[in-house]
C-alpha cells in the first residue's frame, strides 16, 4: 500500500530512476513497490537527519547546569541508562550506544506515524529486519567474545544425551527470534498506519484521533519492547551456560 | 472468485480467533497486575512496567495473526497464478 500524500513525495520523482531503473521501465506494480522503497529511505533520512540535529544542538556547549535542549536530552540518555543498569548490570554499559541507538531510532520513526503526511520507516519490514538481523549478529559475536569456544554449551541444553536435539531447537528459536522481532514492530506500526487510513476513509473526523491516542502509546511500548528485547538477548549470551 | 471470497474469510476468521485468545491472556495479565497494585500500592511503578512488556508480548500473538491476515489480504502470494487458473477457465 502507498501513502497517498507524503512530504518527501518530491524526492520519489529524483530517488527512483536512480535505485530502480527497471521498476521505472516496467511501471505499474513495481513502480509502486519501488515507490514505497523510496518513501521508506527518504524517511530514514529524515530520521537521521533529525536524530543528528538534535543531538548537535544538545552537546553544543555543554554547561554544568544544563538548560533547554542539554537538559531534555540528558533526560532521555540518563532514563535509557538507568534502565539498561537496571536489566543488564554493571556490564551493560559497553552495549549503551548500540542499545540507545535502537531505542532513539526506533522511538523516532515510530512518532512520525502520528505525523499525517510522513510514513514512518518501521512500517516497512525492509528497515526492522535489518535492526532485527543487527540485534541476532551481535548477540552471538558477544557471546563468542564472552566464553570463547564454550558458547556452543549454550546450544546445547542441560542434559548431554539430549543435545543433538536441543541443538536444532535452539537454533530454530535463535533464528525464530529475528521474525518475531520484526514482525512484532511491523505488524503493530504498519497495522496501525493501516487503520487509521480505514478510519480515515469511513469517519474523517473525531474518530481517528482516538485511535492516534492509542498510537502514541503503541509507539512508546513498541520502542521500550524492542529495547528490552535487545538487552535480554545479549545478557542470555553473556550468561554461563549451566 | 471463490478462491478471493475464501481468503476474505480465512482473513476475518484468523483475526478473530487471534484476538479471542489474545484477549483472555490480556485480561489474565491485567488481572494479575491489578491485584498486585491492589495488595502493595506502593508497588505500582514496577508491576505497570512489567505489565506493559507482559502485554506488548501477549499483543505480538495477534500481531502475528494480523501480519498473516495482511499477506492473505494484500500480497497474496497465489494470486498470480489463481489469476492466470482464472483467465484459462473463461476462456
Amino acid at each position: 500500500m502507498v501513502h497517498p500524500l507524503l512530504f518527501l513525495q518530491f524526492l520519489r520523482g529524483i530517488l527512483t530512476p536512480l535505485l530502480f531503473p527497471e521498476a521505472v521501465k516496467a511501471g505499474g506494480e513495481a513502480l509502486l513497490n519501488a515507490y514505497k522503497s523510496v518513501d521508506t529511505i527518504t524517511y530514514t533520512w529524515l530520521v537521521m537527519v533529525l536524530l543528528i540535529v538534535v543531538s548537535v544542538l544538545a552537546t553544543k556547549g555543554i554547561k554544568s547546569m544544563p538548560g533547554g535542549m542539554q537538559n531534555f536530552m540528558e533526560v532521555v540518555v540518563g532514563g535509557i541508562e538507568n534502565m539498561i543498569r537496571d536489566t543488564m548490570g554493571e556490564h551493560g554499559k559497553r552495549f549503551f550506544p548500540l542499545i540507545a541507538t535502537l531505542a532513539l531510532f526506533i522511538l523516532v520513526s515510530n512518532l512520525l506515524s502520528l505525523i499525517p503526511g510522513f510514513f514512518p520507516p518501521t512500517a516497512s519490514v525492509n528497515t526492522n529486519a535489518a535492526l532485527a538481523v543487527i540485534v541476532f549478529l551481535t548477540t552471538h559475536v558477544v557471546g563468542f567474545q564472552a566464553h570463547g569456544f564454550k558458547y556452543l554449551k549454550h546450544f546445547l541444553g542441560p542434559i548431554i544425551w539430549l543435545a543433538p536435539l536441543m541443538f536444532f531447537i535452539e537454533v530454530i528459536g535463535h533464528f525464530s527470534r529475528i521474525i518475531s522481532l520484526t514482525l512484532r514492530l511491523f505488524g503493530n506500526i504498519g497495522g496501525h498506519e493501516i487503520m487509521i487510513m480505514i478510519f480515515f476513509a469511513l469517519v474523517p473526523f473525531f474518530v481517528p484521533l482516538l485511535m492516534t491516542v492509542l498510537g502514541l502509546l503503541v509507539c512508546f511500548i513498541q520502542a521500550f519492547v524492542f529495547m528490552l528485547l535487545t538487552m535480554i538477548y545479549i545478557q542470555g549470551s553473556l550468561e554461563e551456560s549451566h | 472468485m471463490e478462491f478471493f471470497s475464501a481468503c476474505v474469510i480465512a482473513a476475518g476468521f484468523g483475526m478473530g480467533i487471534a484476538a479471542f485468545g489474545t484477549g483472555i491472556g490480556q485480561g489474565l495479565a491485567v488481572k494479575g497486575a491489578v491485584d498486585g497494585i491492589a495488595r502493595n500500592p506502593s508497588a505500582s511503578g514496577k508491576i505497570l512496567t512489567s505489565m506493559m512488556i507482559g502485554l506488548a508480548m501477549i499483543e505480538s500473538l495477534a500481531i502475528y495473526a494480523l501480519v498473516v491476515a495482511l499477506i492473505i489480504l494484500f500480497a497474496n502470494p497465489f494470486k498470480v497464478e489463481v489469476l492466470k487458473a482464472l483467465e484459462h477457465v473463461v476462456k
